[in-house]
């Protein structure tokens, strides 16, 4: 193992960068750009040495033993209230098959949306401090592994994130910003509200044997924990499982974004600048889905073997509609917005079927769908910059006029629809194996087929109008690429078709966590077994 | 009265004494030193600090004061002194010296030098009032030091007299206290009629016989409520609380929305605690006397607060204002510490408190800061103050948002202990409408963020850089809603040795 409190390090890195550039003036503009730059590839490094120490056996998920690169001690100790007992919080981090995917996302997607955010120069001292803000709060989000830590680092996006959405971004700014923002925290009241309730419900056992309430999810997981009478205890017959369940489910849902909670997403994709946009579609909707295969799907495993039709048939609801939406867009960056619903539909699906085919095919495709979306992101940033309109139709024959551009939105484009050798085909074709598997979500999964088909029709139309047919004179003085927006795409595409041709090398790293999870959800909790305790 | 117990009485006292001595020092001063009286503040000042000194000793001194000794074996006080009220007291007394540095750094009140003498007086009355509602546990007792705290605060909304609205808060503020102070006295004489006392803790006796007339009682109570319910502002009682605020000098508009705000509290909570509860139970649960259900209606005046003032937030355009109905808002929050009636519910509320000060203080000292540069508290004057004036709107931004109640801030702690309580005592659905609340509340807050942050600066943009001192009160203001927000375990633990109130 590792020496050091890495994954405090990759979590705290950019706190440290925002304090520097908090003393430096503000008009050392490149010396801010190169400390951000500088600081979020050392991430990437950490997460190369995370991967590079990584235990492939090991499964997390429940069992704190087998998860890595663990940090824990005593955060907050309140003792010595009669009618209360201890109150304790925890510093834990750690990660398992299910975060570290997530852990390389967020330190490749906050790079290269750095290299994004090169030509940034209004106030550009606040923009990266409420960056590095955001990447620190994007990271602990997914290394948390106590509820109270996961849910203040879910909170700590917020505020950078309304800036930088509502200072840096479009006409409609202001409106878009506050939407997320509201959008967002209704969402994360019902998580509080369900915290709260965990709390109360479960004890957790200390050394000493005493019995403390306890905010540590891995505990939470554990049904033994539970009291009789704890509202979202099982043992409790009248307990509020199914509602608190279905409220974190919302709160997850928001994010991810869910029909019909999506609406928020369009707006503040079109109005944030590329590079924010990039992390928004690439690490920030996967902290939904996360949510749900981290906390909800082990705490709750019985409700989720209930709900698990209602769950693929969102995933199906959200497939189809985004991808129909899409295809009536105008807007180019609204079409991606809506790829991103339909795209995460996919995540939806596959978690429904609990096979260990469609959470694995789940999780890939997180990941993939962060390395996709985010180039095709940028790849609207780089047209937007150049011509200042995004408009589908305004456009024509920019393949004669930037080939090379050209050669990497095919690459994109084909990896969205998901091309066979791109990475978005594996993780499409796990989902639907998964999912068709399992028979009372078959129909379901018959239905999201469509939504490959309605995906390779907006993605081809769209490249038809923009990059084929006879030049529209207005762009002859279009240039192709710059060195900067190589370095941004040349990686993307090498992930891309890396884990296109070579899936494994994701696979394998979630593989052993995934039947954890897989087994547990479809045995823990089961509450006939449980009376016996 | 023994001579023994109006000594040990006395003892009990001390906070209460050294304040009226310093009053006394505080206006002959003001008379000696005519001519320049830059020596009041620091007078009044040190005289705050001396008395804090003894109030934190009291935290050595429990027991009542002033026992008639003729009722019952064990004799209850006009007063008790415990460490439920030297809280409170810590609170106004913090709060009463924040003010008075707040007080030096306003272009508001050094304009008017020639009566600081009085102004800081004023002050002196009030917290000598606050004092002895924290304490009182006679309904006599009660309404006097009501009475001092509305009076002398009447006088001060009013003080500077510089705009017309100094002077329509003021007698506003004179209207509705009258009326509600004649409905909290005609209730006072029901209890009376009804119980014969004017002790809390033997008309807590009294009214559990069962034969004790429930209408009255019930109606008596209501009459009393109004009273306290508009010290703290609280639906449907809140009325006054906007004008007044936006009226009065900024800074006793932040004195009342904390200190005063606190004392009406302490009085709420005490009033009901030892008129209304039989027994604890050993989860920290407070047992109701079962003659009305007191608890639905706190629950009601709690939502029907938050949700109005919330809402009517929405549509300032004035910060100080809109800071009013926020603290209406808040009211409503802190209820709901009450509500629960656990000592859980105590405790959050106490946390409550201690982050409120904070940060409301925090939000009208940047608030005034700026006026004194602008001489507005328009939001729109607002616009692109953030790229102007950093340090200023950096810290605005940090107590708004801890106002709202997002983590990493101390808000944050306060708004869980609070939702910890309720979900522990099973309202799971009051918790949800505070909750919501708290997303409209997000609204108003960040509208002004909005003004200052997304609205570009201009040429004609002021740039306002504090002195040095100011930036001192500042940072000690904003450094620890951040630090509270990530470690809250000091406050937890000294609120949680803070809920003792004495009883039977």
């Amino acid at each position: 193992m590792i020496g050091f409190p890495i994954l405090s390090l990759i979590t705290f890195l950019p706190v440290i960068g925002m304090i520097i550039i908090l003393f430096l003036k503000k008009e050392q503009i490149n010396n801010i750009k190169y400390l951000t730059l500088i600081i979020t590839a050392f991430q990437v490094i950490l997460s190369v040495v995370l991967l590079a120490n990584y235990n492939y056996s090991a499964a997390g998920v429940y069992e704190e033993g087998s998860f890595q690169f663990i940090e824990k001690f005593r955060w907050i100790e309140i003792t010595g209230i009669s009618w209360l007992g201890t109150v304790k919080v925890d510093y834990f981090l750690g990660v398992d098959g299910l975060s570290m995917p997530m852990v390389l996302l967020t330190a490749i997607i906050s790079f290269i949306a750095t290299i994004s955010s090169w030509n940034i120069n209004y106030s550009a001292k606040g923009y990266f401090a409420l960056f590095l803000l955001l990447d620190t709060g994007m990271m602990g989000v997914f290394v948390a592994l106590d509820f109270f830590l996961f849910y203040i680092f879910w909170e700590l996006m917020l505020l950078p994130m309304y800036f930088l959405i509502g200072i840096w971004g479009g006409p409609r700014k202001e409106y878009a910003a506050i939407k997320f923002f509201i959008y967002t925290l209704f969402g994360s009241i019902f998580i509080l509200l369900v915290m709260i309730g965990l709390y109360f419900s479960a004890t957790e056992t200390l050394a000493d044997g005493s019995k403390v309430f306890t905010f540590n999810l891995l505990q939470l997981m554990n049904p033994s924990n539970y009291n009789y009478d704890g509202i979202l205890s099982p043992f409790n017959p009248n307990n509020l499982r199914l509602i608190a369940y279905i409220a974190l489910f919302a709160g997850f849902a928001i994010k991810i974004p869910m029909f019909p909670f999506h609406t928020w997403l369009p707006d503040a994709h079109v109005e944030a600048p590329t590079p924010i946009s990039v992390i928004l579609a690439g690490v920030l909707l996967k902290m939904g889905t996360y949510g749900i295969l981290r906390i909800s799907y082990p705490i709750f495993p019985d409700i989720t073997r209930d709900l698990m039709w209602w769950i693929a048939m969102f995933g199906m609801v959200n497939i189809i509609y985004g991808a129909l939406v899409a295809l009536a867009q105008k807007d180019f960056k609204k079409l991606i917005a809506y790829s991103s619903v339909s795209h995460m539909g996919y995540v939806l699906l596959g978690m429904a079927s609990l096979t260990s085919v469609g959470i694995n095919g789940a999780i890939f495709q997180m990941f993939n769908h962060g390395t996709i979306t985010a180039m095709l992101f940028l790849i609207v940033g780089v047209i937007y910059d150049r011509s200042h309109t995004r408009g589908l139709n305004d456009f024509g024959g920019l393949a004669s006029q930037m080939p090379v551009y050209t050669g990497f939105v095919t690459v994109a484009f084909f990896a969205a629809i998901g091309l066979p050798s791109m990475s978005g085909f594996i993780s499409e074709a796990l989902v639907f194996v998964g999912a068709f598997g399992v028979e009372s979500i078959r129909v379901l999964t018959m239905l999201s087929t469509l939504g490959i088909l309605l995906g390779a029709g907006y993605m081809l139309w769209t490249l038809q109008r923009i990059f084929f047919g006879p030049l529209n004179e207005k762009w002859a003085s279009l240039t192709d690429l710059e060195f900067r927006e190589y370095a941004m795409f040349i990686p993307l595409s090498i992930i891309i078709i890396f884990l296109g041709i070579y899936p494994s090398a994701m696979l394998d790293l979630m593989n052993t966590s995934v039947n954890t999870l897989v087994q547990f959800v479809n045995t823990g909790f089961n509450v006939s077994s449980l009376s016996g305790l | 009265m023994e001579l023994a117990n109006l000594y040990q009485s006395i003892n009990l006292i001390i906070p209460e004494i050294v304040l009226s001595i310093a009053l006394i020092v505080l206006v002959i001063a003001d008379l000696i030193f005519h001519t320049n009286k830059k020596i009041i503040p620091f007078i009044a000042g040190t005289g705050i600090l001396v008395t804090a000194i003894f109030v934190i000793n009291q935290f050595n001194y429990i027991g009542f004061a002033f026992s008639t000794a003729t009722h019952t074996a064990r004799s209850f006080g006009m007063l008790a002194v415990d460490s439920f009220g030297v809280f409170f007291k810590l609170i106004v007394i913090v709060s009463s010296f924040i003010i008075v540095l707040l007080s030096l750094a306003s272009d508001e009140i050094q304009k008017t030098t020639d009566r600081i003498g009085e102004y800081y007086a004023l002050i002196y009355g009030m917290i000598l009032g606050m004092f002895f509602m924290i304490t009182a546990t006679d309904l006599i007792l009660i309404y006097l030091s009501l009475e001092l705290l509305s009076l002398s605060s009447y006088v001060l909304a009013g003080f500077t007299k510089l705009r017309d609205r100094n002077s329509e808060a003021s007698l506003k503020y004179l209207l509705y206290g009258a009326v509600s102070s004649g409905l909290m006295l005609f209730g006072i004489s029901l209890v009376y009629g009804l119980t014969g006392s004017t002790n809390l803790y033997i008309i807590n006796t009294l009214i559990q016989n069962p034969h004790i007339n429930l209408f009255t009682l019930s109606f008596a109570t209501i009459l009393i409520f109004a009273g306290i319910g508009y010290k703290i502002s609280s639906a449907p009682f809140h009325f006054w609380t906007p004008d007044v605020y936006e009226g009065a000098p900024i800074t006793i508009t932040a004195f009342l929305s904390v200190a005063s705000k606190a004392a009406g509290f302490a009085l709420l909570i005490r009033f009901v605690k030892t008129v209304f509860v039989s027994y604890e139970t050993n989860e920290g649960f407070w047992s109701l006397i079962e003659v009305f259900d007191w608890q639905s209606i706190l629950v009601v005046i709690s939502i029907l607060t938050m949700t109005l003032g919330n809402f009517s937030a929405l549509w300032q355009n004035n910060l100080k204002r809109m800071l009013a109905y926020s603290s209406i808002a808040h009211a409503g929050y802190m209820l709901l510490g009450l509500v629960v009636l656990s000592n859980q519910g105590l405790i959050a509320i106490l946390i409550y408190f201690m982050i409120y000060l904070l940060m409301n203080l925090g939000a009208f000292l940047v608030v005034m800061l700026i006026a004194n540069k602008i001489n507005s508290e328009e939001i729109d004057d607002y616009n692109g103050l953030g790229f102007t004036s950093p340090l200023l709107s950096v810290s605005l931004a940090i107590f708004l948002i801890s106002l709202t109640g997002l983590p990493p801030t101390a808000g944050f702690i306060g708004k869980l202990y609070l939702f910890i309580a309720l979900v522990d005592a099973k309202m799971i659905a009051v918790a949800i409408i505070a909750l919501l609340n708290s997303v409209v509340s997000l609204y108003y807050y960040v509208r002004v963020l909005k003004h200052m942050y997304l609205v570009k600066a201009t040429a004609s943009t002021p740039s306002i850089i504090p002195s040095t001192s100011n930036a001192i009160l500042l940072l000690v203001l904003v450094v620890p809603v951040l630090i509270f927000g990530v470690y809250f375990q000091p406050l937890v633990e000294f609120a949680k040795d803070c809920i003792v109130i004495l009883g039977i």
